[in-house]
């Protein structure tokens, strides 16, 4: 049966990760994990990630696990979550870092003079709560979750692709923004498929049967 | 676009959830994750529960409450009551919460909010106001369950853990809380107003117009209520349908 590692470098809920993955694939082998062996292992592996994406980046390291997620996401079916999405890319505007540089593009701040609702009453920083994910084409972990349909998102950063090919879905939040990625074996998402109810589950248990 | 969040409360003493008038009168409403699943079932946006238990020897029971919770319910969780270090935050989280709501503890040592969103990130942290008003436009902030009155400005303390790092506010009207007579719109759209992080009204809720009018005259970004939802009154679906009818996006 099936193994998912859920990368464990110290941000984030991964409890939830993980209970979400074992309710839609009870028969998987699901493990929350900081060992590099344990993910080269893995047939799938899970970044997370909450928090501050500097703090993401050095507990990465701190933890030698930067070139096990660089690995993962070459050669096996990888899912991103929030930070684990942000941190495929170059500069963040958080801390003035750098990302893994797996996908080109940068993570930029939802601009301060945008973040205007149609009433003219402010939008809030984070943007939290369900918004519509708008899917850019057929993809198998959008199977059977209608498009336009609602996603939990808490994050005050978002990605911006270089190459707009790799634009899986996108979402709108006083400016259009990249809320989905996918290339070749990775997907990965700025909202939180395990806090996501039905459609979120169901984004889980594709991943779960994904074989890019 | 963004939907407004409708978020039923649950308090929990000693591990069944309860709901007191002006925090007084208690009347038993059930087993916390039993009713959570319901509220998941009828689309709720997220769930808060909120330990009220008196007793440190039974503290702990909610941390079973919130592992039980985050293996059956996959949708935002919120814990708060008790809450006093950043080790009680970082144990709550671990547990499964997805979100740690702060009163009296962040009034007293507003350092704690910094050092916890510092650690866990600001969008774990909420910090809950309770506020009473005390002359026309002026409303200060109570803490201890309402009970104690710390003379500060509500408004000015809600900017205040917004600068501190706080990711959301719980704005609580006192005077409203358990009447039923509808949130406190004025006191809300000035925190809203004041403030660019999200604000969940809560306070008052005595029927769906209640609710609707939150959002739209007290520009909350999700409503909370209580009593409404569990004694059957309406179903958290019903609320949406309303809201929903009356121009509010929603996810239905």
């Amino acid at each position: 049966m099936s193994s998912v590692v859920v990368v464990d470098y110290g941000m984030g809920n991964l409890r939830s990760v993980a209970k979400a993955i074992e309710h839609v694939a009870p028969d998987a082998v699901v493990c929350v994990s900081s060992d590099a062996a344990q993910i080269a292992a893995a047939d799938r592996v899970v970044v997370p990630g909450q928090g501050a994406m500097p703090d993401c980046m050095r507990e990465l390291a701190a933890r030698g696990l930067r070139e096990a997620v660089i690995r993962a996401a070459a050669e096996k079916p990888f899912l991103g979550i929030c930070v684990g999405l942000q941190m495929l890319f170059g500069h963040a505007e958080e801390g003035d870092v750098m990302g893994l540089e797996i996908l080109p593009g940068r993570v930029p701040r939802f601009p301060e003079a945008a973040m205007k609702a149609a009433d003219g009453s402010r939008l809030k920083v984070p943007h939290m709560g369900w918004n519509r994910v708008h899917q850019a084409e057929p993809h198998p972990l959008w199977d059977g979750i209608a498009d336009d349909s609602r996603f939990y998102f808490v994050h005050s950063y978002y990605v911006e692709p270089l190459d707009p090919a790799v634009i899986a879905g996108s979402s709108n939040y006083g400016i259009p923004f990249t809320s989905a990625v996918a290339r070749d074996n990775i997907f990965a998402v700025q909202f939180h498929p395990e806090k996501s109810a039905q459609s979120g589950l169901c984004l889980l248990g594709n991943f779960m049967r994904w074989k890019p | 676009m963004l939907a407004k969040r409708i978020i039923p409360c649950l308090d929990v003493n000693a591990g069944r959830v309860v709901k007191g008038v002006n925090f007084v009168e208690l009347r038993d409403a059930g087993d916390p994750v039993e009713i959570a699943r319901r509220y998941d079932d009828q689309g709720a946006d997220e769930i808060t529960f909120l330990d009220i238990t008196a007793s440190s020897d039974d503290r702990d029971i909610i941390l079973h409450i919130v592992e039980a919770c985050a293996e059956q319910v996959f949708i935002p969780l919120t814990v708060g009551g008790g809450v006093r270090k950043v080790d009680d935050v970082r144990r709550l989280l671990n547990a499964g919460a997805d979100k740690v709501s702060m009163n009296t503890a962040a009034v007293q040592n507003p350092r704690l909010v910094a050092e916890a969103s510092g650690k866990v990130g600001s969008q774990c942290i909420v910090v809950a106001i309770d506020a009473k008003q005390t002359s026309p436009g002026k409303w200060e902030v109570f803490t201890h369950g309402g009970r104690k009155n710390t003379g500060i400005d509500a408004i000015a303390w809600a900017s205040e853990v917004e600068r501190l790092g706080a990711g959301e506010i719980l704005l609580t009207s006192m005077d409203r809380d358990g009447t039923k007579a509808g949130f406190d719109l004025p006191l809300t759209r000035a925190v809203a107003d004041a403030v660019g992080i999200p604000v969940i009204a809560s306070g008052g809720v005595g029927n769906l117009r209640h609710l609707a009018d939150g959002v739209t005259q007290g520009r909350a970004d999700a409503v909370l209520a209580a009593s409404i939802f569990h004694y059957g009154e309406f179903t958290v679906r019903q609320a949406k349908e309303y809201m929903r009818d009356q121009g509010i996006e929603v996810r239905l």
